[in-house]
């Protein structure tokens, strides 16, 4: 779908983000961006959604995937819905932005709800909502546009960890049922190694590519016990002992 | 029960000093023309009423144009100044100067300028009120989550879209707190003017009406006069406290 080309970015203050780097990214993957924190991932993110220009190399779309408004979802850290707005009324947002009419929109964001089980949720305010919940409406904003690549920005670090075994559980249903392009950054090994099919190890300062492992965990329902994850945690593990600079 | 005694405590606080001040008075036998008591003060609002009354209109009036006027000033410089940083650094300096200056200092050129003396009144009052609703508003809009600013050029949104989608609703809670600030200050520059403008401007505020009966040692109808005053300007504080929760009621029910 995108191929990434040498691309590196320098910021003004000088700091160097990311070098280097070379990725192609296939339609259907769910990838994992793991590394700690400062090797750029949330920067490699917002280059791929454009919200920043690399400072050389090129991001270059496969024909007809050049992205335009509503193609790409973006769920970050944070939920950051709309304080004054429903649930429906966040999610409607990136339809209204399209000039969509709210009778328009009325049946997908019934079924976008639906999809993140919040269907009943549909008139709370987000100060009536949970943290995982918030989150759920962040993703259904996301999904409502139907976009080609969905990029995810640690969207479940700052929830505790049974909201946040739900939510993986849940995403990683939804990728496999509708066959979407994620990219999901993480500083989880566990979580990358959970929810991902293809994991770009990175490593800081400058932020580089350092591995690039395809994960073969069996689909099921001991998917976090199961020989092959431990054997995949294992091996990102001595990845990093590798490359991470002591 | 604690809640009522909360909501009763300023009452009977007033209705004691009040009775200090009279059992005082009484007492030391102090006359009318230096302090009055409560009773007097009521008695001349009696008598003057009919001359209390339409002033306290036209003062309020002045300082209700002006709060209206300084809203509107006050949002759109601060909507300029979110737009375009360098209207931003060329207001932002000549907004503080204007803001620094004290109106009393400025009132009578206002007055010479400005021939018609309502208008004169309410420019005084607007210059006073509109800083703390551009400070505030100005402060809102700057705050909006940088993720939702991201969110809204995702989906290709437009500038008015994002100001009026976005930024504006934002900036609603700090906008609200700077406007029950001017509302209190569009009050005082509205005295501050009428003070200034005394005779040759409106000669029909409280103000002016105060400095009259001063003129003439009524004192208990300058209390009179005084004591509208305050009343106005708890029940303007009170009226913004009501529009600031009936507007935030949305987001901050659970």
């Amino acid at each position: 779908m995108v191929s990434l080309r040498a691309v590196s970015k320098q910021f003004p203050s000088g700091t160097r983000a990311l070098e280097d780097i070379n990725a192609d990214i296939e339609t259907g993957e769910f990838v994992a961006l793991l590394g700690p924190s400062g090797c750029g991932k949330s920067t490699l993110l917002r280059l791929l959604a454009g919200l920043e220009a690399p400072s050389t190399g090129q991001i270059a779309w496969d024909a007809g995937h050049k992205p335009g408004p509503g193609d790409i979802g973006y769920v970050f850290q944070d939920a950051t819905l709309l304080p004054w707005a429903t649930a429906a009324e966040n999610v409607y947002l990136p339809l209204r932005l399209r000039g969509q009419s709210r009778a328009q929109a009325a049946a997908l964001i019934g079924t976008t709800l639906a999809r993140v089980g919040l269907a009943e949720f549909a008139g709370a305010r987000p100060k009536a909502l949970s943290g995982g919940m918030k989150m759920r409406v962040s993703i259904a904003r996301a999904l409502v546009s139907n976009p080609m690549l969905l990029l995810m920005d640690e969207p479940f670090a700052a929830l505790d960890e049974f909201t946040r075994h739900r939510l993986q559980e849940d995403l990683h249903l939804l990728w496999r049922e509708t066959g979407k392009t994620i990219i999901f950054v993480t500083h989880s090994i566990y979580e990358a190694s959970f929810l991902a099919s293809r994991i770009l190890v990175m490593s800081p300062r400058p932020g580089r590519i350092a591995a690039d492992i395809r994960a073969s965990v069996p689909e099921g329902p001991n998917r976090r016990e199961c020989a092959e994850y431990i054997a995949l945690v294992h091996q990102i593990t001595e990845t990093f002992r590798q490359v991470m600079p002591a | 029960m604690n809640r009522l005694l909360e909501r009763l405590a300023p009452f009977a606080f007033g209705v004691l000093a009040l009775g200090l001040w009279q059992g005082s008075v009484w007492a030391l036998a102090v006359p009318a023309y230096v302090v009055p008591g409560p009773i007097a003060i009521f008695n001349a609002y009696l008598s003057d009423y009919a001359i209390l009354n339409p002033a306290l209109l036209s003062t309020l009036t002045v300082t209700i144009t002006a709060l209206l006027a300084a809203t509107l000033l006050g949002v759109f410089l601060a909507v300029a100044m979110a737009a375009s940083a360098l209207f931003r650094a060329a207001i932002q300096p000549w907004a503080v100067i204007l803001q620094v200056t004290p109106v009393v200092a400025i009132a009578p050129l206002i007055i010479i300028w400005v021939n018609q003396p309502f208008v004169a009144l309410v420019v005084c009052a607007t210059i006073v009120a509109f800083f703390p609703i551009l400070s505030n508003t100005a402060a809102g809009l700057a705050a909006t989550p940088p993720e939702l600013l991201d969110l809204f050029r995702l989906n290709g949104a437009t500038r008015w879209q994002t100001l009026f989608l976005l930024r504006l609703p934002s900036a609603l809670p700090n906008f609200l707190t700077g406007l029950r600030i001017s509302g209190t200050l569009a009050l005082v520059g509205a005295v501050v003017a009428e003070f200034v403008a005394g005779s040759g401007g409106f000669a029909s505020g409280l103000a002016y009406r105060i400095i009259e009966a001063s003129y003439r040692l009524e004192i208990p109808r300058m209390f009179a006069a005084l004591v509208l005053l305050g009343v106005s300007g708890i029940v303007i504080y009170a009226a913004l406290g009501f529009l600031e929760h009936f507007l935030l009621r949305k987001r901050n029910a659970a």
